[in-house]
């Protein structure tokens, strides 16, 4: 990391003569970390949900299905996010290519689903902190300093710089994923002595086909955060490569994990227990009898939690400080610390937010915030490629990859997201409708009020070449 | 104090050390700097040096 105070007026002589901006210290295997590291907790808790839904098979489709609807998103952003390699990641793709309202609701979009994300991770910190205490005689630990701990440490560590933040998620995803290949490989499907039952477990659709578009809405679970890769653009040293690379590496660890997950819980478990588990792969690690077993699953659901949280901090300050940046908001938040190269007042901003959704708000209903944030943001990506398409063309401007197949994979997303607006609404249509509300008012706000503050100036600074008949 | 008190009180102390050292910075930064330096940030401009759009 680089640690030069590039702005010093003892460097350079030259009093503040110097521009701030972030640093490009990161890899390809920073963006796997970023997106999986974000995602992974959603294998050791919640997905499990949609077998309540719909029963095991149910839950193994919603995966497919799910895993389908990622695969979309992450070859459009690979394509897209390649070529607008800056900050902000789908917000930034949303200025360019379709307008300002549409870039501010993707902001939005991206800055609630993280931090919301991250409350919940925090919250979850604490949960398992008292389950530990629990199992070790403690009843009544208070989980509220491990919950603040949590979301004060790694807000630190994300302000501190980005190479040292990302190294810690990449080690602690690492582990995570490694400990589910490990309780796979324990539980030795090959041998007669495996655990596994599945030909006891497994039923039929206990709710029938309904159970299973019920499933999709927790079906997103496996993969929900893989799209925060986008956010490192402007931090990568080789963006065209290191995005798409890290991303699509991404999406296939993560279907791999996810069928991992759900074979070897559904063996081991009933479906009316599973779906109702807190935490179903410690769960799966105790069913097998395994002391080994029981503490790596135990470190991995606690790691997964980290790198969560910890990438969450990382997204959403990078797109609060890209708004800030093109003073969609305030420009106050668009600083840059000159000697730690990040956007350390949208991390600071953030904190308080996260801690009063932490400590005050029902784990569900944050979650169920962060999902249908995210959902909005899959919808707005299928027009954005297509708009992608028809103003640059192949061959009008530089791209780090070319999706295949264009547009099926936009055509499929569009198709995938209006079937799981349909699931969430059988489950939780008061709150998408309030969610809605909510953004049709930021967006009044932001057209009457706010806009009227931005210069064109300010936003578009990238070169980029015209867009076809422009 | 059995130990998970202990931890417990630890946590809080250490979320007022990481709670303090990112203010400390904050306000040093803000008043060593000028502001015109901290949002000096521009979209694109790195990009510009470093990859060329056809």
């Amino acid at each position: 990391m680089a640690q030069t105070d590039i702005a010093s007026p003892v460097a350079d002589g030259m009093v503040h003569a110097t521009k701030v901006g972030l640093v490009r210290v990161l890899g390809p295997a920073h963006v796997w970390a970023l997106g999986v590291g974000i995602v992974l907790v959603g294998e050791y808790m919640g997905w499990n949900f949609a077998v309540g839904k719909g029963g095991a098979y149910a839950a193994l489709i919603a995966c497919w299905f799910a895993g389908l609807l990622y695969s979309c998103v992450a070859m459009i952003d690979s394509e897209v996010t390649s070529t607008v390699a800056a900050a902000g990641g789908q917000y930034t793709q949303a200025k360019h290519i379709v307008g300002p309202l549409m870039a501010f609701n993707v902001g939005l979009y991206l800055v609630f689903a993280y931090t919301m994300l991250e409350a919940a991770n925090a919250l979850t910190v604490g949960f398992l902190m008292e389950t530990v205490a629990a199992m070790a005689g403690h009843e009544g630990l208070n989980p509220q300093p491990f919950i603040v701990l949590s979301i004060l440490f790694l807000a630190w560590l994300n302000y501190r710089g980005v190479l040292a933040t990302l190294n810690f998620s990449l080690v602690i995803t690492a582990v995570a994923f490694v400990a589910i290949l490990i309780l796979f490989l324990g539980t030795a499907p090959w041998s007669d002595a495996t655990p596994l039952r599945h030909a006891e477990l497994m039923t039929d659709l206990p709710y029938g086909w309904l159970g299973v578009l019920a499933a999709m809405h927790f079906g997103l679970w496996y993969y929900l955060g893989i799209e925060g890769t986008c956010q490192a653009a402007e931090e990568v040293r080789s963006p065209a490569r290191s995005l798409p690379f890290g991303t699509l590496a991404g999406i296939m660890t993560l279907v791999i994990a996810a069928t991992l997950t759900w074979y070897v819980c559904v063996g081991l478990m009933p479906w009316e227990y599973l779906g109702q588990s807190g935490v179903p792969l410690f769960d799966a690690a105790r069913m097998t009898g395994s002391t080994a077993l029981l503490v790596l699953l135990g470190v991995g659901t606690l790691f997964a939690t980290l790198a969560s949280a910890n990438g969450c901090i990382n997204d959403a300050s990078r797109a609060w400080f890209s708004m800030g940046r093109d003073h969609y908001l305030p420009a106050w938040f668009g600083a840059v610390h000159p000697v730690y190269r990040t956007p350390y007042r949208s991390i600071i901003f953030l904190v308080p937010i996260a801690l009063v959704f932490a400590l005050g708000a029902p784990l569900d209903q944050v979650v169920t915030f962060s999902i249908l944030s995210g959902l909005l943001g899959y919808t707005f990506m299928p027009f954005n490629m297509i708009m992608f398409r028809r103003k640059w063309p192949l061959g009008s401007i530089k791209r780090g990859y070319v999706h295949p197949m264009h547009p099926v994979p936009a055509i499929v997303l569009i198709l995938l997201c209006a079937v799981t607006f349909f699931a969430v609404f059988l489950g939780y249509g008061t709150q998408l409708i309030a969610m809605v509300v909510f953004y049709i008012v930021a967006s009044l706000w932001f057209h009457l009020r706010r806009y009227r503050y931005v210069k064109r100036a300010d936003q578009f600074t990238m070169p980029w070449p015209k867009p076809q008949g422009y | 104090m059995d130990v998970w008190t202990f931890l417990e009180v630890a946590a809080w102390a250490l979320s007022a050390l990481f709670a303090v050292l990112i203010i400390a910075d904050w306000i040093r930064i803000d008043s060593t700097y000028d502001e015109d330096v901290l949002t000096s940030s521009r979209e694109g401009e790195i990009e510009a040096l470093t990859e060329e759009h056809r």
